[in-house]
């Protein structure tokens, strides 16, 4: 091995670390804070790792504040938009992907220009439209919002996903007296679950990401989501760094046990193209 | 598609009854029509009213507006010293979250296509910002910025870049680098996971041919590499243009557009016209601005990506 050769793979390791720990470190930090005493949170304000730790603002957080509500309100809401989502999607991508049909072009067209418009746009008119119903400040309010949002990307994902499945499964079942629905149910839903699960995350994270319809649709601490409630408990007690760092952490476990899901896919799927080569 | 085939082929035709060929023909609308419905309700009712705001006197707390106003919005708008700025620091924004997010994306995209011991792991945690909530991310990050817990500023000051460890989100000047890190961080793994793919799917035989032929890493980089990947490159930043020119949320945790508007950019300035201020109309007004812009963008994406093809 040349002396060149060392330097090019120390260099490439190096590299690779200088992301990995930007990657971690805001992270990191909001764990360290989190597990760090008030006392020793001013004193020790720039030490990587506090020299006492203490899980007393989870604590504080899970049993003296609204948060166990916040994050009731946001498993709701993101849980139930991603069935709908999905059930939506598995419907609608079937048709793009088996069917040939007049309107099929205008249904894309329709479904990528919704991709394509600003959201905000429609913060005040949905607004508008939802209150005179009481579907503000309501849990079933946001649900519907966000499955809208969500299907048109749910429906390529799901076509994507029927894509791969060879017709002729369903024709051989069809042949055999099935209608095509029987056949999709039967047949070709059970050989989706994995894209199924797919979207069903997806969906789920966008949903419990979503921040400017809900700050614009829930006001009280009722119907707040996640989002809306650590945002207000900022500004109200923007001093509680500890507090907010810990509800900060339980916002994170749903979407970091979906990304866990995922991930081996997408490294996967990456992979299995490197295989080739 | 089986019936599909038979009705197109004419000799076939009329075997089946009327009933069965209206309901093969209705099958696709009727699978598809509960997703058209909503996005129909929920996204193309709200946005033609959204247009029709831009032309009223829309105030949620105001129960006498509501009037037809015509072009007042837009007079107003014309004369917003915020809304110009709001323009500028979007394209400040964009420009600079795409161009970092991308340059960064593409080194790592590069770093993680070599194989190495652990590669697996790695990618799993360089990605993982992605997965993180946008808001959480904002907030995270302003956290981190915050001289009373967060280390940055603190580190800025021993580095010699700051005269005091003080908070850039409160600075007028640099309040817009802010958020721009922050998008940076949690954008970079989704050019990196769009590009390792076009990555790897070039052939690896022309890498060993041009070495065989002698040339070095930058000219493989430059001649083979480069090429392969232009059309995801292409797409892959002129979506994530319009997308992250409509990206609001971090600037609303991190800044709010503050202080004093300065890190404000359309689509945010639009969310606190209806938000805090309550004026719908106006906010309709600027938001149909910011459609015609981003339509015109995208219409000369199509034109110059026809030109392209027509090229080649």
């Amino acid at each position: 091995m040349t002396g060149k050769r060392i330097v090019s793979i120390v260099a490439h390791r190096l590299a690779i670390l200088a992301y990995v720990v930007f990657a971690l470190f805001p992270l990191y930090w909001l764990l360290k804070v989190s597990v760090t005493p008030n006392k020793l949170l001013y004193s020790e304000g720039i030490r990587m790792w506090p020299s006492r730790t203490s899980f007393e603002h989870f604590e504080f957080v899970l049993k003296h504040s609204e948060f166990p509500t916040f994050f009731k309100n946001s498993l709701i809401v993101s849980g139930s938009t991603a069935v709908i989502v999905t059930v939506l999607a598995s419907l609608a991508g079937y048709a793009m992907s088996r069917f040939n049909f007049r309107g099929k072009y205008w249904i894309v067209t329709l479904m990528l220009l919704t991709q394509m418009f600003p959201l905000v746009m429609l913060v005040a008119p949905i607004f508008k439209i939802l209150s005179p119903l009481g579907l503000t400040n309501s849990l079933t309010g946001l649900v519907i919002v966000y499955t809208a949002f969500n299907v048109p990307f749910a429906t390529f994902l799901m076509q994507s996903f029927f894509d791969g499945i060879p017709k002729d499964l369903e024709e051989a079942a069809m042949i055999d007296g099935a209608t095509q629905f029987v056949a999709f149910r039967q047949i070709i839903l059970p050989l989706t679950l994995p894209g199924i699960a797919a979207t069903l995350g997806f969906v789920f994270t966008a949903a419990w990401s979503e921040l400017l319809f809900s700050l614009m649709l829930i006001s009280g601490n009722d119907a707040a989501t996640f989002p809306v409630g650590l945002l207000s408990f900022v500004s109200k007690f923007s001093v509680d760094f500890g507090q907010m760092m810990a509800a900060g952490v339980l916002a994170l476990i749903p979407a970091c046990l979906f990304f866990l899901l995922i991930q081996r896919y997408l490294v996967q799927g990456l992979t299995a193209g490197a295989v080739k080569g | 598609m089986a019936s599909l085939a038979a009705r197109n082929d004419g000799t076939r035709r009329d075997q089946r009854p009327l009933k069965k060929r209206l309901a093969d023909a209705s099958a696709p609308y009727l699978y598809s029509a509960p997703a058209l419905i909503l996005i129909v309700t929920v996204m193309l009712v709200p946005l033609v009213l959204g247009i029709s705001y831009a032309f009223r006197d829309i105030q949620l707390l105001n129960p006498f507006s509501g009037s037809f106003i015509g072009l007042d919005h837009f007079k107003t708008l014309s004369q917003d010293d915020n809304f110009y700025r709001a323009l500028k620091n979007t394209l400040w924004w964009t420009g600079w979250s795409v161009l970092l997010q991308f340059v960064f994306g593409l080194i790592l995209a590069l770093l993680l296509d070599k194989p190495f011991y652990g590669r697996g792991i790695v990618q799993a945690l360089v990605f993982l910002p992605w997965a993180v909530p946008s808001f959480l991310a904002g907030l995270n990050w302003s956290w981190l910025f915050n001289p009373v817990v967060g280390p940055l500023p603190h580190w800025m000051f021993a580095l010699g870049i700051m005269n005091e460890p003080s908070n850039i989100l409160s600075d007028p000047q640099l309040s817009m680098w802010g958020p721009i890190i922050a998008n940076v961080w949690w954008g970079i793994p989704f050019f990196a996971i769009t590009l390792l793919a076009a990555l790897q799917a070039i052939p690896r035989d022309l890498y060993e041919a041009a070495s065989i032929d002698g040339a070095g890493p930058v000219q493989r980089f430059l001649s083979i590499t480069l090429p392969f990947l232009a059309p995801t490159i292409a797409i892959t930043v002129l979506l994530r243009t319009v997308w992250i020119s409509n990206f609001a949320d971090l600037i609303i945790v991190m800044t709010n557009g503050g202080p004093a508007d300065r890190s404000q950019i359309v689509a945010s300035y639009i969310f606190t016209q209806a938000f805090k201020r309550l004026d719908f109309g106006y906010a309709s007004a600027i938001a149909l601005v910011l459609l015609v812009l981003l339509i015109t963008y995208s219409m000369l994406i199509v034109v110059l990506r026809q030109w392209l093809l027509s090229k080649d």
